[in-house]
């Protein structure tokens, strides 16, 4: 078993503090019940809080059956994401205490997935979990075949979030952890051992050692801004585009794999011409070297540039090793969260 | 990259799919999905839906069919019988066991049930991915519990974690919206097995071309859609005769 480092310890102690008001179309009492003020764990998920949430309300709430929610600034909060990527996202500027919403009652159904409580979100944890060891090792059976008992300390690690002892003693049985972090200098590490191959040829020079879970977020703006303060607030889940996309990892000698290389290989128009206007085959993108240095791009009559590229709250720099961030950051279903913000803007051509 | 004509070895084949090799079958699917099914809407190729995401990855996109219509079966009687049934009553063409446009209009008295069809490619299990949703005339989406009553005896009889593992209820990749989903997790493995000891299969380009058909021979049934046993068929004739006449690709 690996031993934690501080950034882990700092993970999975991390937390954001909310302060959940009621809707006011469901208050029923004057005056209408205070904020109710509750530290929310950044690997958590929001529906996990609704024991803390109800019974601060309770006394306040029409009679009937509820089905909890939350909103932040008329945005349906989606509770399979860990809350602390909502913070990331939704936050650009981060506000403390966070200001949210609450509903038992109206549930926006075309927007949210159902939710049936905790069970909801384990299944979804535990699916995540599953799709990320697809990644890694090309099936799932460490994560099928996990004893119930593993199981169960497995969630309530995360539940009780904080107990990354105990994740780590029943996550390492997983096995999902080939990929060795580069900027500990493990030099006696060789890659092949660390990951299978699935028989697809390589590039020359480059030695794709393996596929690490990425689940990416980018939202765009359109106007300039300076401070985070002035940034425009995503008030739809429209503007928001997120994707599981796995990362493929390429290793070359004397050479780290780093967070530019997989912004790179995630939002490559962003690096290189554009080349979605003509026929070329997408392959055609690498031959664009020389534009590696530059995020920008001038495309049709957009312009677009990376503004921002935010993972657990925190903007690395793009030269970081992409195993530390991998290593430290991830969320215990294995996923890395990266929010990137694109500034769009309208060429003015001359 | 021409892949089409490299030469396969299925045993060392995982089952998946290159997101490329995914484009490619969908529209062979497409098109023989026309050709033997002329009586239901075909299948659409909906390009790159998420702007400043995926436009970079030119080949992006996923099939659709929407505006199935079903009729409701009652209790416990299987949809797929319900409407063969009613076909054969009707008239005896083959093909017109699958216009099931013709059947709603003649069926006053049962409910019809509206499905939406989507093959999206996922990048994490390499293979495609149904998803579906149903929803009655009023435009009113069918509950979990509804939808599962009107699957096939075989899906029906879940175990009660089915809920959270085989069909689970997921956000569409592309629509942001919950929709049903039948897990990928195993579609590699069984792919493979679909595939292996077939003695046609020698050149990769006609692996991808034949991947969805026999892909949606299996999950289709799984929410009550039988592919035309032509046009499984068709893709033996096909190979077969184009291997005697050692003529690349007849299916243009």
């Amino acid at each position: 078993m690996q031993e934690m480092t501080e950034a882990q310890k700092y993970v999975w102690e991390g937390a954001i503090p909310l302060q959940i008001h009621l809707h006011e179309s469901e208050v029923t009492t004057v005056p209408p019940p205070p904020p109710a003020p509750i530290l929310a764990p950044r690997i958590g998920y929001l529906p996990l809080l609704v024991s803390l949430v109800k019974p601060h309300f309770s006394s306040a709430l029409p009679p009937g059956v509820d089905t909890v929610w939350f909103e932040y600034k008329g945005l349906p909060l989606k509770w399979y994401i860990p809350t602390g990527v909502l913070f990331d996202l939704l936050c650009m500027e981060p506000e403390r205490p966070w200001n949210l919403t609450v509903h038992f009652r109206g549930y926006p159904s075309n927007i949210l997935l159902p939710c049936e409580g905790e069970d909801s979100v384990k299944w979804s944890f535990i699916n995540s979990l599953k799709e990320a060891s697809y990644i890694i090792n090309g099936n799932c059976k460490n994560v099928m075949n996990m004893s119930q008992p593993d199981q169960v300390e497995l969630w309530h690690s995360v539940l009780n979030s904080g107990n990354l002892e105990s994740y780590q003693r029943v996550s390492s049985k997983l096995k999902l952890g080939s990929f060795e972090d580069e900027y500990m200098g493990n030099i006696n590490s060789s890659p092949e051992k660390s990951q299978q191959n699935t028989g697809e040829t390589d590039a020359p020079a480059q030695v794709k050692i393996g596929r690490i879970p990425v689940r990416l977020y980018v939202w765009t703006v359109s106007k300039d801004f300076d401070d985070l303060e002035d940034a425009p607030q995503i008030d739809s889940w429209d503007k928001v585009s997120y994707i599981n996309r796995p990362v493929e990892i390429h290793k070359e000698e004397g050479k780290y794999f780093s967070l530019h290389d997989v912004v790179k290989q995630l939002l490559p128009e962003f690096f290189f011409g554009s080349n979605f206007t003509n026929d070329g085959d997408a392959t055609s993108k690498r031959s664009a070297e020389e534009e590696e240095n530059s995020t920008k791009l001038s495309c049709k009559a957009e312009i677009a540039e990376i503004k921002l590229v935010r993972i657990q709250g925190i903007e690395p720099k793009l030269q970081i090793p992409f195993s530390w961030l991998v290593h430290n950051l991830m969320n215990p279903e294995h996923f890395l969260h990266i929010c990137v913000c694109l500034k769009v803007s309208e060429v003015s051509t001359t | 990259m021409d892949v089409k004509e490299a030469a396969l070895d299925i045993s060392h084949w995982d089952g998946t799919l290159s997101l490329n090799d995914f484009s490619i079958a969908a529209s062979a699917f497409s098109e023989k999905w026309k050709r033997f099914n002329p009586g239901v809407p075909p299948w659409s190729w909906v390009p790159c839906p998420k702007q400043h995401l995926v436009s970079s990855h030119r080949v992006e996109g996923y099939l659709q069919l929407e505006n199935f219509c079903c009729v409701k079966s009652s209790e416990k009687e299987l949809v797929e019988v319900t409407l063969t049934q009613k076909a054969e009553s009707g008239r005896s063409n083959k093909e017109e066991c699958f216009d099931y446009a013709t059947l709603v209009c003649s069926e006053q008295p049962h409910e019809v049930i509206h499905y939406d069809f989507h093959i999206v490619y996922s990048a994490s299990y390499r293979v495609p991915v149904l998803y579906f949703r149903a929803y009655h005339t009023d435009g009113q989406p069918l509950l979990f519990n509804d939808i599962e009553k009107d699957l096939p005896g075989n899906s029906a009889k879940l175990p009660s974690e089915s809920k959270w593992t085989f069909i689970t209820q997921e956000e569409h990749p592309y629509l942001n919206r919950p929709w049903y989903k039948l897990h990928p997790c195993g579609t590699g493995e069984w792919m493979k097995l679909l595939f292996l000891g077939d003695p046609l299969l020698t050149v990769k380009g006609q692996l991808i071309e034949r991947y969805l058909v026999s892909w949606f021979s299996v999950v289709g049934q799984v929410v009550g859609l039988k592919l035309p046993l032509g046009m499984l068929d068709s893709i033996v004739s096909t190979y077969s005769c184009t291997n005697d006449e050692k003529n690349g690709n007849t299916e243009k």
